[in-house]
C-alpha cells in the first residue's frame, strides 16, 4: 500500500534523506529505528508534508497515490495519519470540535457520510475509553494542559477517530512510563487490521515489546541500511547500532 | 512565513459580501461645513431651537479643535470640507414609516444583509431592529409591543420631538460636546441614531438592535444613541454595520451614550464590519466612535462587549464611569485587523465610586499587514474605596508581518484599590497548524478554529444569536469568501 522510493529531502538545504526505499503492505508493521540524526523524524515531517521539509527526489505513494504532490490535508484525505512526537496545544478548541471538524472534512473528502452527531459523540467516547481518557477530555482544549501522557493519548484517540489506512508513529514512545506505554500500543493494536499498515518510528525496543513488528529497519545516514523481522530489534538492543554501520561501510 | 500562511494571507485579500450599492435617490447637503450646514440639517429634521441651539455650541467649539494625533494609527487627514454632512434616500426624510412606504431597493438591501424588517418573518420576535441608512433612520420594528412594556425604542430624531424632555435630560450627560475632537463634530451634525427608554422596574421583553449601513459616496455617518435605564431597568442592546466597498474613504463618527440608574443593567454588543479597503488600503471606513457608559446609580452594572473586523481606522474606547456605589463596569473585546487594516481600540474604567468592580478582557488579532493595539485606561479616584480591576489582554499575531501593540494606562489614587493586568502575546505557530492540517483541516478552517479558539472569553458574553454570527464573520474575513 506503502511505497518509498528513492526519497531523498532536505532541511534548510542540508541533505537528510538520501535514497530511502521502504515497502509497507497492507496489514503489517514496519518499525524504524536508527541512531539520532539518522533522519527518522525527517521521514515522518517530509511524508506528512510539514512545512520547512522539503523533499527533493523520490517519490512517497500511497495506493497509487503520489503523496508528495498534495497539500498536508489532503494527504491525510488519501489516508495518512502522523502521531506526533511533540503534539501542540490549541487553546480554547475543544478536542470535541476539532475532532468533529477532522471527522467531517475527512468523510467529505473520501466520498463517505459523516456520522450523525449521536453517532459521532458515541464514537468519541468508546475511542476515550479506549485510550483511558476520561470524556471530559473532549470538553477540554486540545491538549491544553496535558500531560505528556494525556497529549501521546490523545494522539491515538484522533487516529481511532479518523480511522486511517496508513498510520506514521513518530517516537510515540518518547517521555512515557510503562502504564501509559501499554495503554498506547493497546490502541494501536487494537487498530490492527488487514488493510491498515503501520511505520513506528522509534529510538527505542522497548515500544516494540508491546506493538510487535512484522518487520524492522534500520536507518542511518538517510538511508534504510539493513531490513529483517522482529528479532532484527532485539539484537538493536543489546549491540547498538554501530556493528551494522560498520557492516556496510 | 510557512506556505500555509501564505495561502491563508492570499486568500485574505478579501471578497466583501456587504460591499454593494444600493442605487437610490438622495436627497443630500452638498459637501461642505459651515454654520449653514448645521442649521441645515436641524431644519430638515424639523428640530426645536434648543437643539439647534446646542447644535450650534457644539460647532464653534469644534472649531477650536484640531484633531487628535496620539493614537497608533496614520492616515492622510481628512478634508471636512470634503465631505457631505447629511444624505437620506429621497422620500425618507421624515423618519420612519410602515414598510409599505420604504424604498423597495432599500428593502433588498437589508434583505441582503440579511436583516429582518419583516416581523412576521421572525422566529417568535426574538429581536427588535431600528435600521439606520446613511443620516435616517428607515425603520424601526416592534415598536408597539416594546410600548406596552413602557420601552421607548425610536430613531432618537422622533425621541427629540415625541420626547424631548428626557433628550433633553440626558443628551450630552455622559458625552459632554466638548470631550474630543469627534464627539464635538458628531455634536454638531449628528444624524440619527436610536434612542432606548427602559423605566424603572422594567426588563426589556425582547433583545433591542439598530443596523447602521453607510450607502452614499463621501458621506459622513454621525450617529447619536443614547440608552437611558431607569432604577431596576435592564436592556441588551446589539449593533451591527456595514458600508459599500468604495475607493474613496468614508467617515463614521458616532457618539453612543449609555445611563445607568440604581440597579439598573446595561448590555452592549457591537459586531462591527464596516469596509475595510482593499488590500492596498484604499478605501474603507474611517471608524472614529465615542462611546461612553455612566453607572450612574449604586449597584448599576454596564458592559461592552465588541467584535471589531472592518473599517480602515478603528479609533473606539467604549468606556465605563463607574460613579454609583458597587458599580459594574465590563469590557469585552474582540479586534481582527487583516490587510492594511490598523484598529487602535480598547477601554477606559473610571471608578469613582465605593466597592466599583471593572474586568477588560481584550483579544487582538492581526493578519496580513495590519496593526492592532490595545489601549486602556484604569482610573481610581480618591473616593474609589475598595475599587477592583482586572485586566486581560491577549494578541495573537498570523504571519510576520503584522503588529500588535498594548498600551495600558493605570491612575490609581486610592490605596485601597486592588488592579492586576494580565497579558500576553502568540503567533498561530507553524506547528498548531500543521497539526489542523494532518487531521484534515485546509488551512483557513484552521486558522478560523485557533482564533475562534483564541476569543472564545468574548463570544461567551455575546447574545446567543450574535455568538454564532459573530463567529462565522471571523470565519468570513478570515477565508475572505464568501460565506
Amino acid at each position: 500500500m506503502l511505497s518509498i522510493e528513492n526519497l531523498q529531502a532536505s532541511v534548510d538545504e542540508k541533505a537528510i534523506l538520501k535514497g530511502l526505499n521502504l515497502s509497507v503492505g497492507a496489514g503489517e508493521v514496519h518499525a524504524i529505528m536508527g541512531p539520532n540524526g539518522a533522519g527518522k523524524s525527517t521521514l515522518s515531517n517530509v511524508m506528512g508534508g510539514r512545512p520547512g521539509y522539503e523533499a527533493t527526489g523520490g517519490s512517497v505513494t500511497l495506493d497509487g497515490v503520489n503523496l508528495l504532490e498534495l497539500e498536508p490535508e489532503e494527504r491525510a484525505y488519501a489516508g495518512l495519519f502522523l502521531a506526533f512526537q511533540y503534539p501542540v496545544e490549541l487553546p480554547g478548541v475543544s478536542n470535541m470540535e476539532f475532532l468533529k471538524a477532522a471527522v467531517e472534512a475527512n468523510c467529505e473528502n473520501r466520498g463517505v457520510e459523516a456520522p450523525n452527531t449521536p453517532a459521532f459523540l458515541k464514537a468519541a467516547r468508546e475511542a476515550c475509553a479506549q485510550v483511558n481518557l476520561n470524556p471530559d477530555f473532549l470538553k477540554r482544549g486540545v491538549n491544553e494542559g496535558f500531560s505528556g501522557g494525556e497529549r501521546k493519548r490523545n494522539e491515538i484517540l484522533q487516529m481511532i477517530m479518523l480511522q486511517p489506512k496508513l498510520c506514521v508513529l513518530d517516537e510515540t514512545d518518547s517521555g512515557l512510563d510503562i502504564d501509559a506505554l501499554q495503554v498506547v500500543a493497546d490502541g494501536v493494536n487494537s487498530m490492527r487490521s488487514d488493510d491498515r499498515g503501520f511505520v513506528v518510528i522509534t529510538h527505542y525496543q522497548r515500544l516494540l515489546d508491546y506493538i510487535v513488528p512484522d518487520f524492522v529497519h534500520v536507518l542511518s545516514d538517510g538511508k534504510i541500511i539493513k531490513s529483517g523481522g522482529s528479532e532484527l530489534a532485539l539484537e538493536l538492543e543489546k549491540n547498538g547500532y554501530g556493528w551494522i554501520e560498520q557492516e556496510v561501510a | 512565513m510557512s506556505e500555509s500562511v501564505e495561502r491563508i494571507n492570499e486568500r485574505l485579500a478579501s471578497d466583501y459580501e456587504a460591499g454593494f450599492v444600493t442605487d437610490v435617490e438622495n436627497d443630500s447637503l452638498p459637501p461642505g461645513l459651515d454654520e449653514d450646514t448645521v442649521r441645515a440639517i436641524s431644519a430638515r429634521k424639523n428640530e426645536p431651537e434648543w437643539l439647534l441651539e446646542w447644535r450650534l455650541k457644539a460647532f464653534a467649539k469644534w472649531k477650536t479643535l484640531t484633531e487628535p494625533e496620539w493614537a497608533h494609527v496614520s492616515y492622510q487627514k481628512i478634508d471636512f470640507q470634503a465631505l457631505s454632512y447629511y444624505s437620506a434616500p429621497k422620500g425618507q426624510g421624515d423618519g420612519p414609516k410602515s414598510l409599505d412606504e420604504v424604498d423597495p431597493e432599500i428593502l433588498r438591501t437589508y434583505e441582503k444583509l440579511g436583516i429582518p424588517l419583516h416581523e412576521q418573518k421572525r422566529l417568535a420576535g426574538v429581536v427588535a431592529v431600528d435600521v439606520v441608512f446613511d443620516s435616517v433612520s428607515i425603520h424601526t420594528t416592534f415598536k408597539d409591543k416594546l410600548a406596552e412594556a413602557g420601552v421607548i425604542f425610536c430613531p432618537i430624531s422622533e425621541a427629540v420631538k415625541d420626547h424631548p424632555e428626557l433628550v433633553k435630560k440626558y443628551l450630552g450627560t455622559v458625552v459632554p460636546i466638548s470631550d474630543n475632537f469627534y464627539a464635538c463634530l458628531n455634536s454638531a451634525v449628528f444624524s440619527d441614531g436610536s434612542f432606548v427608554f427602559i423605566p424603572k422596574g422594567v426588563t426589556c421583553p425582547m433583545e433591542l438592535s439598530t443596523y447602521f449601513r453607510i450607502n452614499a459616496m463621501n458621506t459622513g455617518q454621525f450617529e447619536r444613541t443614547l440608552i437611558i435605564a431607569e432604577e431596576g431597568a435592564s436592556v441588551s442592546y446589539l449593533e451591527g454595520c456595514t458600508a459599500p466597498m468604495r475607493d474613496e474613504n468614508q467617515l463614521h463618527a458616532a457618539v453612543v451614550e449609555l445611563i445607568a440608574l440604581d440597579d439598573a443593567k446595561i448590555k452592549y454588543s457591537t459586531v462591527q464590519n464596516w469596509y475595510m479597503g482593499d488590500e492596498e488600503g484604499r478605501g474603507g471606513v474611517y471608524n472614529f466612535v465615542t462611546k461612553r457608559g455612566l453607572c450612574k446609580g449604586r449597584n448599576s452594572h454596564i458592559s461592552w462587549t465588541q467584535v471589531e473586523t472592518g473599517s480602515a481606522i478603528t479609533w473606539k474606547y467604549p468606556s465605563v464611569v463607574l460613579r454609583g456605589d458597587n458599580s459594574i463596569g465590563e469590557f469585552y473585546s474582540v479586534a481582527l485587523t487583516r490587510g492594511r487594516q490598523q484598529a487602535d481600540t480598547g477601554t477606559k474604567m473610571i471608578h469613582m465610586g465605593k466597592n466599583t468592580r471593572s474586568t477588560i478582557i481584550s483579544k487582538g488579532i492581526s493578519a496580513a499587514r495590519s496593526e492592532n493595539c490595545y489601549r486602556g485606561l484604569v482610573r481610581v479616584a480618591p473616593t474609589a474605596e475598595g475599587a477592583r480591576n482586572f485586566t486581560q489582554c491577549d494578541s495573537l499575531l498570523i504571519g510576520d508581518t503584522c503588529g500588535a501593540h498594548t498600551f495600558p494606562y493605570i491612575e490609581s489614587r486610592n490605596n485601597s484599590a486592588v488592579i492586576e493586568h494580565e497579558a500576553s502575546t502568540s503567533k498561530v505557530s507553524d506547528d498548531q497548524l500543521f497539526l489542523c492540517q494532518q487531521r484534515g483541516l485546509d488551512p483557513e478552517k484552521a486558522v478560523s478554529m485557533i482564533v475562534n479558539g483564541f476569543c472564545k472569553e468574548v463570544f461567551r458574553e455575546l447574545p446567543m444569536e450574535f455568538a454564532v454570527e459573530a463567529g462565522k464573520l471571523l470565519e468570513i474575513s478570515l477565508e475572505g469568501s464568501v460565506g
